[in-house]
């Protein structure tokens, strides 16, 4: 029987804030995993803390609500062993380019094979609307006593140097195109990031839905507003790497892209490698049989509780008649 | 004072110095070997700076006829092959001992040694001003031989240009690298040893080798006989001589048998972060990732390097989560990163095991330096309060069997579970009883595999992964599991995992939580709390009480007083969390003299006895100077301590 969204979704009390653009993320990820197919039990969801760290208790699949800014650690550390769980992690941009910077670059670097999303609204939602890592330099938000002291981090130009394989960027009420970049993400054979811009109603009073929308964007011509964000795949962008010659054209062209702001914002696959081994199969290079046998299908005792595990030829090696 | 152990046949603490990087390790481990195969008991102990190349490191190497758990203060062979050496070293040899030192140096100055710090220049000036010897490698060795020691010159570089000769190697360069072995064989000829036995256990250290086993066979056996013809050894006091060794005893590194009790356990998955000394740990189950298995298949074990302690213990955390047994080791700095998830492990009950290997803080302290300072931090580490099993293994041979047990406590209680090691275990040797799995049980505890379609759910329909019941430890399912999906959170939770701030909830899954260190109490078997070792002898009424790696010390200091007709009772705490109390009651009931012995500067497990109890101990020793206590030290503060003469706090100074 076909597994339906609603199957995704738990009855737990849901207390974002009204407006939250959680919430366009939380039914993108459950819509996703119903188009895919993945039955619950074989999806675990890990989180930060705040509130996109209780995204995992509105899904019904296995859900694990970890510490601030630990959330990828918690996550590889599953996966690897078991690797037949679907991961996804999920975060603040906080948890993942503020305190959990260091894991954040660390996981580009082994390229496990789950997805990260970050919901990125600039600000410390549940602590009251301190600057996060992506609060542009100078800017005010309304909770802020002064204006913001620290330069941004660009989530997407950090994610190709750090080593993740595949880059997109979503809108949290583009609730379509986010819920079909996460199941390319979930597709995607390595370690997937997902920036997804998700305006906070309460904290962040500048990047706003409605300025998302362009509101206050007008053509000069048409007199029309201009929605800020447009889609990389509508204007021929290709992030897919489709052979290694390409490389260096393509993250230059990622850069590029990234650094775009304000009036013109990129959303879509910004980037796309499976070149680049994941840690599964350099683990499987050491460990033959990894993939049939990964510690999680491991039974380590007989029926009489003793260890199967024997140490016989290492202790021989121990001994004076060696 | 205890001068030696001169109660034994082939009894003798042989220690080799030199610069970091120079083949002290390798001279000590072929010197530890040879005796082994020789049917000989050893305990080494190396010592060593924060350093990688040049700065003074040494390898004292206790050998015995009888087993042995700890080394002593004073020397009886040394052996150089440097300045350095002899200036730190040279006064500890006995009387009827032997040093071994490079005639070339003898005229350099104690000024010309710049590894040698100035507090300990200092010290050495003074004894050597004060004996009215010359600042220099020759003064050192006649204060020696003032002292009684004997003193063998050998020109190692005149030695090296007529081997090269005679093997046909003009590059000089390539067998200046056999010195430090060179240096050992003139100790062996000293010491009588057998030859042949000596040249196998050069080939089993160089194994990987056999070219440059080959030649430090060969250079050996030069330096053998050169010292067999030069000198007269038939008045050497000290010899060895070698008979078959068991077949049940064999010779273990301390970074390695708590690693093969991890394999026998059934980890399969640790992670790690670089630090000394728990590194080898990690790296020794990187090299033996693939293991053998009884029913014929090949398990593994995956290994992670993390990005930092905090990546380490969450990452394993993830891994236990999966239903695999998961560890991680570490040494203080490392474990102070790990607290904030350690409390997220006891929140969600999460079996993991935390191997801390302690070495001496504060702060980055002293590195390579040995300490049992971290018991405290070990009980209380993270905000809060959460269940955790603080076990402390004595000794390598129990730190392999301890290793098992630790996963099984881990997953009976469901908790986390910090296995107390150190850097003296870590960075010794020993020979000791073969590892016998046969003892070895595993106990997943409440693990299930699977669940039945319809189970039963909670408020908001899911499975109760922390359901309130008769005991407070529930089933547990692997991640991935068929009808059995729950949450986790690090905010206080509901029977399904779901985030509460309820009253009473909290009360109820505190209360769950936290009794599940009653039950462990209650079932933890007596030898895994604490061990009693000899009787208390009505008359004296003295029992030593201490944890962790001062017991091998500890229980020689007491074989040597035994000796003297004077019985000391000695327990060894093993469960330092939760502590065993009642169990501790009964064996300290009519002792009227407590003697605290510690590796730390506030007797830590003395005021545990006190907290629980209420009991103060008579006398504390403690040592914290980065030095593992001996023997000896432990014995002469007993003395003065039965002889009525010791101060109530007797700190222990030894170590250069």
């Amino acid at each position: 029987m076909a597994l339906k969204l609603a199957d995704y979704k738990t009855n737990v009390h849901n207390d974002w804030c009204p407006g939250c653009g959680d919430f366009g993320i939380l039914s993108a990820i459950q819509m996703s995993l119903a188009d895919l197919q993945i039955p619950m039990h074989k999806a675990t969801i890990f989180s930060d803390i705040g509130c996109s760290g209780k995204t995992a208790h509105f899904i019904h699949s296995y859900g694990i609500h970890t510490l601030h800014g630990r959330v990828l650690a918690f996550a590889q550390g599953a996966k690897l062993c078991n690797p037949e769980l679907n991961v996804l992690a999920v975060g603040g941009d906080g948890g993942g380019l503020g305190i959990g910077a260091g894991h954040f670059v660390s996981a580009g670097r082994r390229n496990v094979d789950m997805v990260y999303i970050m919901f990125n609204n600039a600000v410390y939602g549940l602590t009251k609307g301190q600057a996060a890592p992506t609060l542009k330099l100078g800017m005010k938000t309304k909770s802020l006593p002064q204006p913001n002291v620290n330069n941004s981090v660009n989530p997407i130009a950090l994610a190709l140097v750090s080593g993740f394989t595949f880059i997109g960027r979503g809108y949290s009420y583009d609730v379509k195109h986010l819920k079909d970049l996460i199941a390319k993400a979930v597709q995607h054979k390595g370690l997937a990031f997902l920036d997804v811009l998700q305006p906070c109603p309460t904290y962040n009073d500048i990047n706003t839905k409605e300025w998302f929308q362009g509101v206050d964007n007008m053509n000069a011509e048409t007199g029309k507003q201009m929605p800020r964000t447009y889609k990389l795949e509508e204007t021929g962008y290709d992030g897919v790497v489709h052979d290694e010659e390409e490389l260096n054209g393509k993250m230059g062209q990622v850069i590029e892209r990234s650094n775009e702001w304000g009036s013109k914002i990129p959303l879509g696959v910004f980037y796309k490698n499976e070149h680049i081994p994941t840690y599964q199969e350099r683990i499987t290079s050491k460990i033959h049989n990894y993939a049939e046998w990964p510690p999680s299908r491991q039974s380590i005792a007989d029926e009489n509780n003793g260890p199967i595990t024997t140490i016989q030829k290492l202790l021989d090696t121990l001994r004076a008649d060696n | 004072m205890l001068v030696g152990a001169k109660n034994f046949a082939n009894s003798l603490t042989w220690m080799i110095g030199g610069a970091q990087g120079s083949g002290v390790d390798s001279a000590a481990n072929i010197f530890s070997r040879a005796c082994f195969q020789g049917g000989l008991h050893i305990f080494g102990n190396r010592e060593y700076y924060s350093n990688i190349k040049g700065e003074h490191s040494y390898f004292a190497v206790r050998v015995s006829e009888d087993p042995i758990r700890s080394h002593l203060d004073d020397i009886n062979i040394l052996v150089s092959f440097d300045a350095e050496t002899i200036f730190r070293h040279a006064d500890k040899v006995t009387s009827g001992g032997a040093i071994i030192y490079d005639s070339d140096l003898s005229s350099t100055t104690l000024q010309e040694v710049p590894t040698i710090d100035e507090p300990a220049a200092k010290r050495i000036r003074e004894l050597l001003e004060k004996s009215e010897n010359p600042i220099t490698v020759n003064g050192m060795v006649n204060f020696a031989k003032n002292n009684g020691a004997v003193l063998y010159d050998i020109p190692y570089f005149g030695i090296l240009k007529q081997f090269s000769v005679e093997i046909n190697e003009p590059a000089l360069s390539k067998l200046t690298r056999m010195i430090n072995v060179m240096a050992l064989s003139a100790s062996m000829a000293i010491l009588g040893f057998d030859k042949e036995i000596l040249a196998k256990a050069i080939k089993v250290i160089f194994k990987a080798k056999p070219k440059i086993a080959d030649g430090n066979v060969l250079a050996a056996n030069y330096a053998y006989e050169y010292v067999k013809s030069r000198f007269d050894l038939s008045q050497s006091q000290f010899k060895l001589s070698c008979k078959p060794q068991s077949a049940d005893i064999i010779l273990v590194q301390g970074n390695q048998s708590s690693a093969m009790g991890k394999l026998v356990a059934g980890c399969r998955f640790q992670t790690y972060y670089p630090i000394t000394p728990a590194s080898d740990d990690s790296e020794f189950l990187e090299s033996n990732q693939i293991v053998e298995q009884t029913d014929g298949k090949k398990g593994s074990m995956v290994v992670v390097q993390t990005e930092d302690e905090i990546a380490a213990i969450t990452m394993a955390i993830g891994g236990a989560l999966t239903g695999v047994r998961s560890g991680t080791a570490t040494s203080g700095p490392g474990f102070s990163l790990m607290a904030e998830a350690l409390g997220w492990a006891g929140m969600n009950e999460v079996p993991l095991v935390v191997s801390l290997y302690q070495r001496a803080g504060p702060s980055t302290g002293l590195p390579t330096r040995h300490e049992q300072a971290d018991l405290r931090f070990a009980i209380h580490a993270g905000h809060g309060e959460f269940p955790r099993i603080v076990f402390a293994s004595g000794d390598i041979e129990e730190s392999f069997y301890d290793s098992v047990k630790a996963f099984n406590f881990a997953e009976r209680y469901q908790m986390p579970v910090i296995h107390m090691l150190d850097k003296l275990i870590a960075n010794s040797v020993m020979t000791c009883k073969y590892f016998d799995q046969s003892r070895v049980a595993i106990d997943r505890g409440k693990l299930l595999q699977i669940l039945p379609p319809s189970v039963e759910v909670g408020a908001a329909g899911h499975y109760l992964r922390f359901k309130f019941e008769e005991s407070p430890v529930s089933s547990r399912i692997p991640l991935g599991t068929e009808n059995g999906i729950f949450w986790n959170s690090g905010d206080e939770h509901t029977e399904e995992g779901h985030i509460t701030e309820d009253p009473f909830i909290r009360n109820k899954m505190m209360d769950k939580r936290l009794s599940k260190l009653d039950l462990a109490l209650e079932e933890i078997s007596d030898e895994d709390k604490a061990v009693s070792y000899g009787q208390l002898d009505p008359s004296l009424a003295l029992t030593v009480i201490g944890w962790g790696s001062t017991k091998g010390a500890i229980l020689d200091a007491l074989d040597e007083l035994a000796l003297e007709g004077k019985r000391v009772h000695f327990v060894q705490v093993r469960l330092m969390n939760p502590f065993p109390t009642a169990l501790l009651e009964r064996m300290l009931f009519n002792t009227k003299i407590l003697v605290d012995i510690e590796m730390n500067y506030s007797s830590q497990l003395g005021s545990l006895v006190n907290q629980y109890l209420h009991r103060d101990s008579e006398y504390r020793i403690v040592k914290y100077n980065g030095r593992p206590m001996s023997t000896s030290e432990i014995y002469n503060a007993l003395m003065s301590i039965i002889n009525g003469n010791a101060p109530r706090r007797i700190v222990l100074e030894h170590g250069t």
